[in-house]
């Protein structure tokens, strides 16, 4: 069997679903959410690399590196807010951050 | 010789290149001066804010592409990059005071604001899906650090992490969207993705329209994709607040309006009902919600996702004279917003800021001027003649009329009738209830933007040629 694109497309739609799920479904910490915003970026590289073999066109890598760069300093930030937010509230379950509601 | 390795013109990037060097001193100033009180560092921001403005308005008219295609300015750029560049300064200017006096004025939120100005002036700019995703993202990494500002505060840092982590998802979405364009288009270029993508296009690449455009509406918080409003703009500290409402708004309704007219003209007629559908989305949702609300900046939540909502009326045309109204509705907004929470930061006795609407009680007897102000912003965001907001919603109602989408615009006008009760409700509060204790003295910045802000909102309607013009020219250079 030959692996073409659309082999690809639907492994990143599937793991893009996954990290999607991965956010709304996830009742137990904040650090799963993250691995899942991880995962969704990553799904879009697969799509970008694929499209960009087939095209035969290199500015679909060049804009995965700039996800794969953006992605880290994502992270960073994200890592950053969640410590002070577990410095004032001492969990980072999910649902404890519930502070405002209506 | 091989025309990539030419140098590009760098000229139209000169306010982009003004503010990222400043930014820079600004960071090496603020670590070699450490935390001492004063607002050194606000007046540098401010200063650059201003000198930026100055070049953006000696910028050229015309369209004209440099970065090797990446970047555009045209008319429209100009103009939605002048009222970024207030709207920034305004959110500097509103939190002066309320900084110094809450214990959390840093040296990195005047930085941070000018970082996010950088990206959101690369958004109206984008010509190309990576220099989209770039300035979207360094504005939106910079306000999450923004929001959660006052990190002791266990609401501010809540609402940096909601808006963090529903932010991601919403970049994540438009990338997902974007590889998809450029998979099924060939190209990232607007101009190239808009000779391509025309008349009866492929399933992939409607899909990806579809999460390019879900992206653009998690940014301007239009509905189904608002969730993350209400929450950041209660938990963070007012002033950001005031920014949120404000500046974001402004690139993400000049980066919708650059996506939408730019790179998908030819296929106008798919895209039409997506901004059609979360347009009256936003309208409903942005009247119904708010009537119940106490606090005060989580109804402007709702009501700045009613707005947007009222903007991409203009939008959803995808006319010149659309385009025309989106550019005076967010020019009026912008000042009615500012104004809206320059009153709402004057509302402190001593240490505590008070934000539900019942502390407005009686306000007329005890600050009238404040009242006064407060109503007229009041009934201008119901949409009141003679004032501003009567002429921005009557801009984008007319351009759909023009464009028939009549059922748009009379759904337009009924969900302003009952987004109205709300803002009258203010006014009732404010001149009917028994007065309350007074407030402290509001600081001088917060009362010059607030005086700006109403000179604007009552006056406007006497000339409101010049605007018009200004914006009539900015939207005819994007077709």
């Amino acid at each position: 069997m030959v692996i073409g694109l659309g082999h690809y497309l639907t492994v990143a739609a599937v793991l893009f679903t996954l990290g999607v799920f991965g956010i709304f479904i996830n009742r137990k910490n904040v650090i799963v959410i993250l691995m899942s915003i991880e995962l969704i970026l990553l799904a879009v590289n697969i799509n970008m690399v694929a499209f960009s073999t087939h095209l035969n066109d290199i500015v679909g890598q060049v804009f995965a590196m700039l996800i794969l760069t953006v992605a880290a300093a994502e992270a960073a930030i994200g890592l950053a807010i969640l410590v002070v937010f577990f410095r004032n509230r001492g969990s980072i379950a999910v649902e404890d951050v519930n502070m405002m509601r209506g | 010789m091989n025309p990539a390795l030419t140098i590009p013109a760098f000229g139209p990037v000169l306010p982009e290149i003004i503010l990222a060097a400043g930014a820079l001193i600004m960071v090496l100033f603020g670590a070699i001066r450490g935390e001492r009180p004063g607002y050194a560092m606000n007046i540098i921001a401010l200063a650059l804010l201003a000198v930026t403005f100055v070049a953006v308005l000696m910028l050229p008219s015309e369209r004209i592409e440099t970065m090797g295609g990446s970047f555009v300015i045209d008319g429209f750029a100009k103009f939605m990059k002048a009222l970024t560049l207030i709207a920034s300064a305004g959110g500097v200017i509103l939190s002066l005071d309320y900084m110094r006096r809450e214990g959390i004025s840093r040296f990195e939120y005047p930085i941070l604001i000018v970082l996010s100005t950088i990206g959101m002036m690369m958004v109206i700019s984008a010509n190309d899906l990576i220099a989209l995703y770039i300035g979207l993202e360094l504005l939106s990494l910079s306000s999450y650090v923004i929001a959660a500002f006052d990190r002791d505060n266990v609401r501010s840092t809540e609402a940096g992490l909601k808006y963090f982590v529903l932010g991601s998802l919403s970049s994540g979405m438009l990338l997902y969207g974007s590889s998809l364009v450029y998979g099924f288009s060939g190209s990232i270029s607007f101009p190239v993705i808009a000779t391509i993508l025309q008349g009866d296009v492929g399933i992939g690449a409607i899909v990806g329209l579809v999460f390019v455009a879900a992206g653009i509406a998690f940014k301007i918080s239009a509905v189904p994709f608002h969730m993350w409003t209400p929450d950041v703009y209660e938990g963070s500290p007012t002033p950001v607040t005031a920014f949120f409402a404000a500046a974001p708004k402004m690139a993400g309704m000049a980066m919708a309006t650059r996506v939408f007219i730019d790179a998908f003209p030819g296929i106008l007629i798919q895209w039409q009902q997506i901004i059609v559908f979360i347009s009256i989305a936003s309208m409903a949702l942005g009247s119904f919600a708010a009537i119940g609300q106490r606090n005060i900046k989580r109804l402007m939540a709702y009501s700045s996702i009613g707005n947007v909502g009222y903007a991409l009326i203009g939008l959803a045309t995808g006319t010149a004279a659309g385009v025309q109204g989106v550019i005076v509705y967010m020019a009026i907004y912008l000042a009615m917003t500012l104004g809206t929470f320059a009153v709402i930061l004057g509302l402190r006795r001593g240490n505590v800021m008070y934000e539900t609407v019942d502390d407005l009680s009686g306000m007329a007897r005890t600050h009238p001027v404040l009242a006064f102000c407060l109503a007229m912003m009041m009934f201008s965001l119901a949409g009141i003649p003679p004032l501003a907001g009567f002429f921005a919603k009557f801009a984008v109602f007319n351009a759909a009329i023009e464009a028939d989408l009549v059922a748009l615009a009379i759904i337009g006008v009924v969900t302003s009738v009952i987004g109205a009760y709300y803002y009258l409700r203010i006014v009732k509060v404010m001149y009917f209830d028994d007065p309350a204790e007074r407030y402290d003295a509001m600081p001088a910045g917060v009362k010059f933007v607030l005086a700006l802000c109403s000179i604007f909102v009552v006056l406007f309607g006497i000339v409101p040629a010049p605007l018009v013009a200004a914006a009539r020219t900015a939207a005819i250079s994007l077709f």
